[in-house]
């Protein structure tokens, strides 16, 4: 689950992080009443979105008075921002974030997240700060200093000094950043963090250790002990259908393309999408309705699918493991009943009693059209749109 | 012989009682499997189907049982204690089928693990099968598979049965059939695997199918290239799918430009794996890379 960066600062505060002083504001009135409170000769206007390089869109910038503030915050309120994250369409911005200025120094990266590798949380930090952490890490890997946790001691002194010296810093700067550190593992793990990031961190000229920015994203499958965390969620940067999709506890991704695809299993739905790819079609969505795969499961996931104004025609692929074929066929012709599907369905069945499922889907009265395999599948239902 | 699992597996189910535990034991118990053993702390004393004796704890369970292998069917937020107490009480194998487990609760449970003489599968996963020891462990179809000479390692599990169907229906039985899962942190890898098909003089050939996300199959591509001698098919699920966006598994996800299934397909082809083009062609493509015959190696 990802939330904002007034969200994410607001934990870091509650965590002993530093971050500079803010204040939220929802409408131009508000962003202008927030710079006075502030009092600072410039103040930083910052649109929240789920989504990085806000910056570069347009989507931060510096006010010298509140009156300015009010003018930015007028402008970024209610705008769709385009930066690399949002794809083409942009997001709209609902929020604004309104930051007390700061004379800072030297602009750093830190990150924490699992590396897979050696199942254990590395910190990641940089003199590269304030730039895109992908584009070092491809170009210059050697400039990204690493820190693994060993989670049976967890987050220790004198690896934040590692890094601090390697990041070259000196003084008392280096304590203050081994204490920032401290202070996010202690958060990382406490609210079972999947990401924090701070690009940049920032070096005061005072040699403070700030948060300028933070991007907090949550481990969903930890969240259930978390109910405080899940006040954070803002739905309203969400896609609306996986939104839904959750609440039928199906795993849904919509994508750009035109056939609906419905299948069992993550692996199983993405070779499905694959596939339709090779053969010269374009899938509209990942969906994962799970092993059960039974009516219910099935409508839901229909109901979903034809949502979509795009989708010309569904793609149905089940691996009946453990549930029978004709057991699976009837559910789908009871879905695709109650949802009145009036546009192309393709079915491709596998597994025990494969046989009595496809005639029970040829014989059903509806337009469906069996396929003996994936392949064929993907073929049909791209003929099927032409 | 087969890899992780024969006729002398003896298995515990840790969640016997639970709905998924209680159905997948009964499939297990069907098909042939020793299931030894149940445990459900509390309901110690009673039994499972009048034939399969539970206990309270996995220690209990090892002692009376002589159980050396567990199936975990744990809900998520107890699973990973499950997977630490059977690592305790002496259990060499354990395979977690439990999806959803908390990245923090499987990063400690791996470091508990560390030093112990016990293997994890999973968790997320679909289990190991041996067909020629009627030995299934986990949650896939048994009645697709067929006793045989093809090792399959998969991090998907309906990927995993469409392997095997495809390979029973060309009349290739399998040796072992692993499903490694598909979460981020796991407890066995591709490399973990091969390793273990290598050395097996009972597997002839290999399907190996990974997923977006991470970097266990370029490891297992560097693995084959180095040492691996037997003639190896892979498949890469998906080639179609976006960044930044976790395509149902925890772990299928492309971040940062890494974990592509382009990255992975040319790391694997560099290595000597013939890749199918799509799933339907699993069973042909390892049919194909056995009549080409296994890679040369230079050392």
């Amino acid at each position: 689950m990802k939330i904002h960066e007034y969200q994410g600062k607001e934990l870091f505060r509650k965590y002993g992080v530093p971050t500079p002083r803010g204040i939220l504001a929802l409408s131009p009135n508000e962003a202008e009443a927030a710079a006075k409170t502030l009092a600072t000769p410039v103040v930083v206007v910052k649109s929240q979105i789920h989504a990085g390089g806000r910056g570069k869109g347009g989507g931060v910038k510096l006010a010298k008075s509140p009156a300015e503030a009010k003018e930015l915050a007028k402008q970024m309120l209610g705008m769709k921002l385009k930066t690399i994250q949002t794809g083409p369409e942009g997001q709209t911005v609902h929020k604004v974030y309104i930051e007390e200025g700061l004379a800072i120094g030297q602009e750093l990266y830190l990150g924490v997240t699992l590396d897979r590798a050696t199942s254990r949380i590395t910190f990641m930090a940089s003199r590269e700060g304030g730039v895109e952490i992908e584009e070092v890490a491809e170009h210059h890997p050697e400039k990204i200093l690493r820190e693994t946790v060993d989670p049976a001691v967890g987050f220790l002194d004198f690896q934040g000094r590692k890094l601090a010296f390697g990041l070259g810093l000196s003084g008392p700067t280096v304590n203050k950043f081994v204490q920032f550190c401290s202070a996010l593992y202690r958060m990382f793990m406490e609210t079972d963090a999947a990401l924090v990031e701070v690009n940049p961190l920032v070096i005061l000229k005072d040699g403070g250790v700030v948060a300028l920015d933070a991007k907090v994203t949550f481990d969903e499958n930890a969240l259930y002990r978390h109910k405080d965390l899940l006040e954070y969620r803002d739905i309203a940067e969400e896609e609306p259908r996986e939104t839904q999709a959750k609440e039928f506890d199906l795993a849904y991704i919509a994508l750009d393309g035109n056939i609906g695809c419905m299948v069992n299993g993550a692996g199983l739905a993405m070779a499905t999408m694959d596939t339709i790819k090779l053969v010269g079609g374009a899938p509209a969505n990942f969906l994962d309705v799970g092993g059960g795969a039974n009516k219910e499961k099935v409508t839901a996931a229909f109901k979903l699918i034809l949502a979509d104004p795009q989708v010309k025609a569904v793609l149905v692929n089940i691996f009946g493991g453990i549930m029978k074929c004709d057991v699976i066929a009837e559910g789908i012709i009871a879905a695709a009943k109650e949802v009145q599907l009036k546009i192309p369905l393709v079915v491709r069945l596998e597994g025990t009693n494969v046989e009595k499922g496809k005639d029970l889907l040829r014989n059903s009265g509806l337009a469906i059209t069996p396929a003996d395999n994936l392949r064929q599948a993907a073929e049909k239902a791209v003929a099927a749109i032409q | 012989m087969s890899i992780l699992v024969n006729e002398n597996t003896k298995v515990l189910v840790q969640g016997i009682t639970g709905s998924a535990g209680s159905f997948h034991a009964k499939q297990m118990l069907e098909y042939g499997t020793k299931l030894v053993g149940g445990v459900t702390p509390g309901k110690g004393g009673t039994d499972f189907e009048g034939k399969v004796p539970v206990f309270n704890s996995v220690a209990d369970a090892v002692k009376q049982s002589g159980a050396n292998t567990s199936v975990i069917f744990v809900p998520p937020p107890f699973a990973a204690d499950s997977i630490m107490e059977a690592a305790d009480a002496g259990i060499s194998l354990i395979i977690t089928i439990t999806e959803g487990i908390p990245v923090n609760d499987m990063i400690r449970a791996k470091r508990y693990l560390q030093g112990k003489a016990v293997r994890l599968i999973g968790p997320n996963c679909p289990g190991v099968i041996t067909p020629g020891a009627k030995c299934k462990i986990g949650i896939m179809p048994g009645h697709i598979h067929k006793p045989g000479r093809i090792g399959v390692v998969s991090r998907s599990g309906t990927l995993t049965y469409e392997a095997v169907h495809q390979l029973t229906q060309l009349g290739l039985g399998q040796s072992t059939a692993v499903g490694i899962g598909g979460d981020p942190v796991n407890g066995t890898d591709f490399v973990d695997v091969l390793k273990l098909f290598q050395a097996d003089p009972e597997t002839d050939a290999v399907i190996m199918i990974g997923e977006i996300g991470g970097s266990a199959e370029e490891a297992g591509a560097e693995y084959v290239a180095r040492e691996f001698t037997k003639p190896i098919a892979g498949f890469i699920a998906g080639q179609s799918a976006p960044p930044g966006k976790r395509m149902g598994h925890a772990g299928a996800i492309i971040s940062g430009g890494k974990g592509t299934a382009g990255e992975k397909i040319k790391a694997m082809e560099a290595a000597g794996i013939l890749m199918a083009a799509s799933p339907a062609e699993l069973g042909t493509t390892l049919q194909e890379v056995v009549k080409r015959g296994a890679p040369k190696k230079n050392r």
